[in-house]
């Protein structure tokens, strides 16, 4: 057989597919938006609850209103995903190759404090905006002053430690807990900053910390950690952990039945997955973040996070991941260009509405952040924050 | 008393880690750095099993062994039988089978992702206090440890009893010898790389009753079982199923009476130990 009777067909189909791909490219404007975060790695099993589902919610919505609307028409997002493996490294690689390589027109913020801080340079040496949504950091001040394009919504280190002391305070005012306090941190960058910050806080206020250990990350059994804080005696026990430890410390307080009235876990107390184990068991648990979830927007969003990723968002950073493109998306609008300075400034001189409620920056830091939050009938509510409204009342724990 | 109790639970959980690496490394020869991922597929299995079905994920042992013997079977077949023949010695193989399976952890580590999302996953099953001697333990770790403990019995006595475990020994002591004396040595490599795989597997399956895992966490469980191996010699299942308690009892008396932030500081410390002073391993035999 000759070879041109197989290859015709082919040559015509490619020529047709590029003619299509052309018209469509020529006929409607794209708005080239990149995200780099992880999809493996140690950090997967908090991006993929919280980032990636809202990327997919928010990209899918503002395409089926026909795009973000710029001044030359509707733009749809056509958007490039990477996996940064939970290693800072190729993170920056990744911006990097947004920024020069997909010539992307603008980048979501990446996922978790360090990998925000890594990429930060090159955020700033591209010139994109960059609003972070699940950095916490007590270095918001520098950061800002050192690069304009950055922004800040979760809040600070020393903001979340204050938050969880003056809890404490309030529940030992009302006589519901003593000044005996159990504190365990995860021996990472997160649970030593908060643990090193809350410390001098706690003695301050006049609470005795009778149990201060921390554990390695990823430790598989901590039961030793709990039978220690239960010898202790404590009146309230406070953990810095991370997502698999926080699982695991309330799996081991439930079984040795570690009964104090105010119990605090931190990262991931706010997941879904959180109350789907533990059910009753987490009712009154205090944990890291917390929304409203009983607010009209937030229910919206929840019912439409359900129903386009099939997941359930957490009740803490899904909301503010997806605040911030909302913000990303309300400045576009606002510019009517793809020009990011001006996107920039947009960002920095406006306010915005969004499901966590309004923002408004104050030098590039939204300072009105929920901090602590409750399981309260199977719904994770904020009890404390720095200027939300609708915070609901702070319950002892029952027993186990 | 109850550092004791806790360190054989856990010792029990790392011989579950561990036993199926030494199995694979010490017969077939190949450093499995799969092995995570095998076990996170077992604890996956169980998870889907008891959320879909409320089968017990003890229970669901029963179709993860033999799923995973498959499973692992083939990948020898088709992943390792050709690198064994062409290599020329046991350091080429070696090397060769690092490389091929720390590639085959990331194929697993993207098929589990395909299929169950990266998210973390963890259910309550028999997360009872039980109560030994006025103190609570949690029961599913008691099961865990039990089941642990059947299989080492098993194993060892397996290993030590019967031909099939006979043949297993000689083709680890001297593959080339042991192929002289008529036995099937490309037979018994690739069942024990099998049966290893299903062990790795089962453990998974009970740990997942009281461990949070996700995706990509199986990197953790392979390091833990290689320190294991390592330090109970490669070739002799005894010395794994002694190392992971040993480790299991040192780790929790450091987290009790120390500090738990120690316990990595001292599981490292008996590894560099052991390695200064016993290279080959608690029950390796010296290269002559």
């Amino acid at each position: 057989m000759n070879k041109f009777s197989f290859h015709k067909p082919l040559i015509t189909g490619v020529a047709i597919a590029a003619m299509a791909v052309s018209i469509s490219a020529v006929s409607a404007e794209t708005i080239k938006i990149g995200a780099s975060a992880p999809k493996t790695g140690p950090l997967a099993g908090g991006s993929t609850v919280s980032y990636w589902p809202n990327v997919k919610l928010w990209v899918e919505q503002v395409n089926a209103r026909g795009g973000i609307k710029l001044k030359s028409g509707k733009a749809k997002i056509e958007l490039i995903e990477y996996d940064d493996r939970t290693n800072p490294g190729e993170a920056i690689k990744n911006i990097q190759r947004l920024a020069t390589q997909d010539k992307v027109d603008f980048i979501l913020a990446p996922y978790g404090t360090g990998f925000n801080l890594a990429t930060a340079p090159i955020f700033a040496k591209f010139n994109y905006p960059l609003i972070t949504h699940t950095a916490i950091t007590d270095k918001i001040d520098v950061l800002t002053k050192r690069y304009p394009n950055i922004f800040f919504t979760l809040g600070s280190t020393t903001a979340f430690s204050v938050s969880v002391v003056n809890i404490l305070k309030k529940m030992r005012a009302d006589g519901k807990i003593g000044s005996r306090v159990a504190m365990v941190n995860v021996a990472d960058a997160f649970g030593i900053e908060m643990a090193n910050a809350a410390r001098p806080v706690f003695k301050k206020e006049g609470f005795e910390i009778v149990y201060d250990k921390s554990y390695p990350l990823g430790s598989p059994d901590l039961s030793p950690v709990i039978r220690g804080a239960k010898a202790s005696k404590p009146d309230a026990f406070v953990a810095w952990s991370y997502p698999p430890d926080t699982f695991g410390l309330t799996a081991q307080a439930k079984v040795q039945g570690l009964n104090v009235k105010a119990y605090y876990t931190a990262v991931a107390t706010a997941f879904p997955a959180f109350g789907g184990k533990f059910g009753k068991a987490a009712e009154g648990i205090l944990g890291a973040g917390g929304i409203n979830p009983d607010e009209a927007a937030m229910k919206k969003y929840f019912a439409a996070h359900r129903k386009v990723t099939g997941k359930t968002p957490d009740y803490w950073a899904s909301g503010m991941v997806y605040a911030t493109f909302q913000i990303l998306e309300k400045a576009i609008e606002g510019v009517g260009t793809k020009d990011r300075k001006a996107v920039i400034n947009y960002i920095k001189n406006n306010a915005f509405k969004t499901v966590m409620g309004p923002i408004k920056f104050k030098n590039q830091n939204n300072e009105k952040f929920w901090t602590v939050g409750q399981w309260q009938g199977g719904k994770f509510y904020g009890v404390s924050s720095t200027g939300r409204p609708g915070a609901k009342s702070i319950n002892a724990k029952p027993k186990w | 008393m109850d550092i004791i109790i806790i360190g054989m639970l856990l010792g029990g959980a790392y011989a579950l880690m561990a036993m199926g690496l030494q199995l694979q490394y010490g017969v077939a020869r190949i450093m499995n750095l799969a092995n995570g991922e095998m076990l996170v597929a077992g604890s996956f299995a169980a998870f889907w099993i008891f959320t879909g079905y409320q089968y017990s994920p003890v229970l669901s042992i029963v179709i993860v062994a033999p799923l995973a013997f498959g499973a692992n079977w083939l990948i020898y077949k088709i992943f390792m039988r050709p690198l064994v023949k062409r290599a020329k010695s046991e350091g080429q193989l070696e090397v060769d089978s690092i490389l091929s399976t720390f590639g085959q952890s990331f194929i697993l580590v993207g098929l589990m992702l395909a299929l169950f999302g990266g998210e973390y996953f963890s259910y309550s099953y028999l997360e009872e206090p039980f109560e030994i001697m006025g103190e609570a333990y949690e029961l599913n770790r008691i099961i865990a440890f039990l089941f642990s403990a059947v299989l080492c019995g098993s194993l060892y006595f397996w290993l030590n009893r019967t031909r099939l475990g006979l043949t297993f020994r000689a083709v680890s002591v001297n593959a080339e010898a042991a192929g002289l004396v008529g036995i099937n040595v490309p037979r018994a490599a690739a069942l024990a790389f099998g049966i290893g795989g299903a062990v790795t597997a089962s453990g998974g399956a009970l740990l997942s009753m009281f461990l949070t895992f996700d995706a990509s966490v199986g990197v953790i469980f392979t390091m833990k079982a290689l320190v294991i191996v390592i330090m109970g010699g490669v070739r002799d299942i005894r010395g794994t199923i002694l190392i992971a308690f040993v480790l299991g009892l040192a780790e929790t008396a450091v987290a009790s009476l120390i500090d738990p932030g120690l316990t990595l500081a001292a599981a490292y410390f008996l590894f560099i130990i052991i390695l200064l002073f016993r290279p080959e391993g608690l029950f390796g035999r010296r290269s002559v």
